[in-house]
Order: C-alpha cells, then structure tokens, then sequence
C-alpha cells in the first residue's frame, strides 16, 4: 500500500455504488476535473460500509468520481490521507472543513 | 499485615471515577466509532471540566508542577477504573484525567522547563517521545544508530526511529542518540528537538492492529540542535529513557487489568442470559472454568500490579515487581479477553461489542513498553544481582 491512493478514479454513479461491497475502509470524492474535494471513511458504525458512504455522497451530489481502498485500519489511513493532501496540496479538501477544526498531524512524505 | 484492600479514601475516589467511567464515557463512547480514540473538542472540555471538580486532573504531574497530590498506588487503582471502556487500553477516559506528558522533562533545566515542561502541562505544547529505532526496541543500548555529532554550539543529528506516537503532530520531541560510537549504553545522549528544526521529517503512518492509533517513522537529515537542547547530560541518556521505561510499566499493566475486568463482567453477564440447549451457560463446566480461569489471570496481575505500586510509593526499587506486573497483566488480560470472546461467541468478534478491539489492542500490550521476553531479563537480572548482558 502507497501513502497515497493510486487507484483508478470512477464515475459516482447508482450503478457504480451499488457494485460497491460492504467492507469498511477509505475514499476519495472528486470533481469532473479530478480535484480530490473530500476524503472519507467507512467505519464500524455505517449500515453497508463504503457503499452506504458512497450512495450518500451520490445522493448529496457532492462529487463527480470516487475511489476507495478496503482496510480494517480505516482511521489511521483516513488521518494519513488527509496528512498527506495536505502536505501536496498545502491544505485540506474543501469538505473535510470539519477536520480542520482539530488539530492535524503533518507528513512530509517525499 | 499484608492488605492489598483500598483504604475508605481510596474507595471513594475509585467509586467516584467508576461512576464517572459508566455515566460519562460509556454513553459518549456508544456514538462513536467503534475505533475511536478522540471525542469532539467541545466534549473533551466538558470531561476535563468534570474531572477538574473531581480534583482529578493532571493525574501523573508532580504537586509541585501543579498536579492532584494523589500517592501512585491510589494513581493505580485509578487506572484500573479508566481503562474500563472501549477505547480505555490506549485512550483511558479520552485523555480527561491528563496526563504526566514527558516525565522526563521534570528533570530539565529552569530554561528547558520554561521553553518545554510548562507550555506542555498547560496544554499549549505537546512533544513525543523518540526512542525507538528500526533496528530495534528492545535493547536501545545497542539498537540507537541515530547519531549526533558536537559541531561548535550545535549537535548535528541524523538517523531514522520507527513507531513513534504523536510525532506528526508535536510542537517538539526528546530524542535519544548516539554521541558516543566506542560506549553502548554510556554513549547515548538525550536531545529536546524542536519540531520545526530543517532536516526533521515525519515521513509516513505506521499502521497497526489500531485503528484509531498509529505510529510514526521519523528521519533526520543534518537536524541541528543547540546544545542547550541537551537534556540532562552528554552521554547520561539512556539512564533517563530506562527510568521511565519503568515507572510506565506500573500503569501500562494497570490498564490490561481495567480492561481485563470489565471483559470479565461483560462475560459473566452473558453467560447468565444465554441458554444453550435449555440451560443457561453459567451452568456449563466448560464456561464456569473459563470464568474462574478469568479470575485468576485477573488477581494474580492485580496483586501483582499493587505490590509494584507500594513498593514504588515506599521509595524503594521496584524495578522486578513492575516488570512483573506488566507481564502478568498483560499476558494474563490477553487470556481473559480471548476467553471472553470464546463465551460471547459469534458476536465477541463483531464491532458491535468492545472484545474485538480489546483483543487486537492487547497484542500490542504483550510488546509495547518491553515484551515479556525483556520482562523477564529485567527480573533475571536481579534474581542474580549482575547485569546479565
């Protein structure tokens, strides 16, 4: 596993959702143009996983592709995610706002 | 006499933090993540401010720094009661009884206190501790390969340490290092690293059986740090990084045994309400020996636990009786969890209850801070009052 996500992106459709399993584990929300607009995580309170996650950002409208990685560790990867956009982009994903209210941890992972 | 029983003090202040575990932390917990390790903002400061009208917080500091003046036998039955919830092995409470942060900087110069100790204890500073190196934990005599080399007032740092907690997101950190190629555990020397120094790196998240917790792997590239940034004295490192190494075992065992308790009760509790082929469990042999075998995994580290913490409060060694403790506890607390799951079936190994967690965090606990493999040699070492190595 990379520090970052290299997986290929994917059109946020019904029909992408719902071939989606029910695992636990991290995504990336993005718009047409490929910018990352918000990082999320699947943990062990959602009712179907990354596809519940998913359905309610298709529902939402929040974004245009998606990707996801199935891990158990999802929190430590969902914090490294945001550490590592951060340190590329020099700023967090326009909807991860929330987590901006904390304070975050910082990479330089090269 | 020989009595390990709580004096009247002692089981108001346990009976109060117990209330506080169930009434506080068990309903805020059972909105979270299962994983979770944090709370939100506002309700850490709720948890703080109750913990203060305890007289409770900052657990661990000094009385002349500003902590409660509570001896560290009442601190251990304490932290029995604290660990006494899903996330309470790692995060005990969400952290709202404080904490001692870096002990080792009660031994700092009035400088280093006032640039480090101070702004931590007052929650405007944090730091990590940097001992840990990949070519090893257990024996940081030999494993530290980081080296620092005297260059006019400064010391110029470079290496790598691996599983570092808290390093990405601290203001500073103490890091051990080799100043002295020819002198093993006489040529380690203890720096405070300001974590804005050039050639400071966090270069990745160390992932583990913890979810809501991870590590860190940390380089140094011609770091420099003043000299003024030496902690205590060149080359007299490592006997501040083993001091602490055993006072942490005491509470670190403690918390195996909270969690151990309260899987223990979740057990029991179970095994009155399920019925299998028209009995309950408690009637059956095979779960009555699962349950005493619990109790005594469970005793046998609190004694043991205890007798480490009086012996600390009396002032005298009590490096053998904490490297017990902290085996027992910690082997002990795995068998209790892994029972428990085992009588909770199916569902012991969902996220629905707290066993899974506890069992993946446990594991850690039989390595953490000294595997048993290391406990042991502590307490061979002075059964035959040599250094064995």
């Amino acid at each position: 596993m990379g520090v970052r996500m290299d997986k290929p992106w994917r059109e946020l459709t019904a029909a992408n959702v719902a071939a989606l399993g029910a695992e636990l584990g991290v995504y990336q929300l993005a718009d047409a143009e490929g910018r990352i607009v918000r990082i999320g995580y699947a943990g062990g309170r959602t009712l179907f996983g990354l596809r519940s996650e998913l359905a309610a950002a298709l529902e939402a409208g929040e974004a245009a592709r998606f990707r996801t990685e199935v891990t158990a560790q999802y929190l430590s990867r969902y914090e490294e995610l945001l550490m590592v956009h951060a340190a590329d982009h020099g700023a967090l994903p326009v909807g991860n706002a929330a987590d901006a209210r904390r304070r975050m941890g910082r990479l330089s992972p090269g | 006499m020989i009595d390990f029983e709580p004096s009247e003090e002692q089981a108001l202040i346990v009976g109060q933090v117990r209330r506080f575990v169930r009434e506080e932390i068990w309903p805020l917990e059972a909105k979270l993540d299962p994983d979770a390790s944090r709370v939100e903002p506002e309700d850490h400061a709720r948890l703080v401010a109750r913990t203060r009208a305890m007289g409770l917080y900052g657990l661990g500091i000094p009385p002349e720094f500003g902590g409660p003046d509570v001896d560290i036998v009442t601190q251990t039955l304490i932290a029995i009661e604290t660990a006494q919830h899903r996330a309470g092995l790692y995060s005990p409470c969400f952290g709202a009884f404080g904490g001692a942060g870096l002990a080792q900087l009660y031994e700092a110069n009035d400088e280093q206190k006032e640039r480090y100790l101070f702004p931590m204890l007052r929650g405007e500073k944090r730091g990590f501790f940097g001992l840990t190196e990949p070519s090893g934990g257990s024996d940081p005599a030999r494993a530290i390969r980081t080296r620092a080399v005297r260059d006019g007032d400064d010391w110029v740092i470079n290496g790598s340490k691996i599983f570092i907690s808290g390093a990405d997101g601290a203001d500073f950190g103490i890091v051990f290092a080799r100043t002295d190629a020819d002198k093993g555990r006489g040529g380690i020397t203890c720096f405070i690293l300001d974590a804005d120094t050039p050639g400071f790196h966090v270069r990745r998240v160390v992932h583990t059986l913890r979810s809501g917790h991870y590590g860190t792997e940390l380089s140094f590239e011609d770091a420099r740090v003043p000299h003024a940034n030496v902690l205590g004295e060149v080359n007299r490192g490592f006997a501040i990084a083993n001091d602490r190494l055993t006072r942490q075992r005491i509470p670190y065992a403690a918390g195996c045994l909270g969690v151990a308790i309260r899987a223990q009760e979740m057990a029991i509790d179970y095994a009155k309400q399920r019925k299998t082929f028209g009995a309950a469990l408690s009637t059956r042999q095979a779960i009555q020996w699962m349950v005493v075998d619990n109790e005594i995994d469970i005793r046998t580290a609190r004694w043991a636990i205890l007798a480490a913490a009086c012996k600390a409060a009396r002032g005298e060694p009590f490096r053998t009786e904490a490297a017990m403790a902290k085996l027992l506890a910690s082997e002990g607390a795995s068998r209790v969890v892994d029972r428990a799951i085992q009588i909770h079936g199916g569902y012991g190994v969902t996220k629905d209850l707290p066993l899974e967690r506890w069992y993946r965090e446990m594991r850690i606990r039989r390595i953490g801070e000294g595997p048993s493999e290391v406990q042991r040699i502590v307490m061979a070492r002075d059964l035959f009052d040599q250094a064995l190595y």
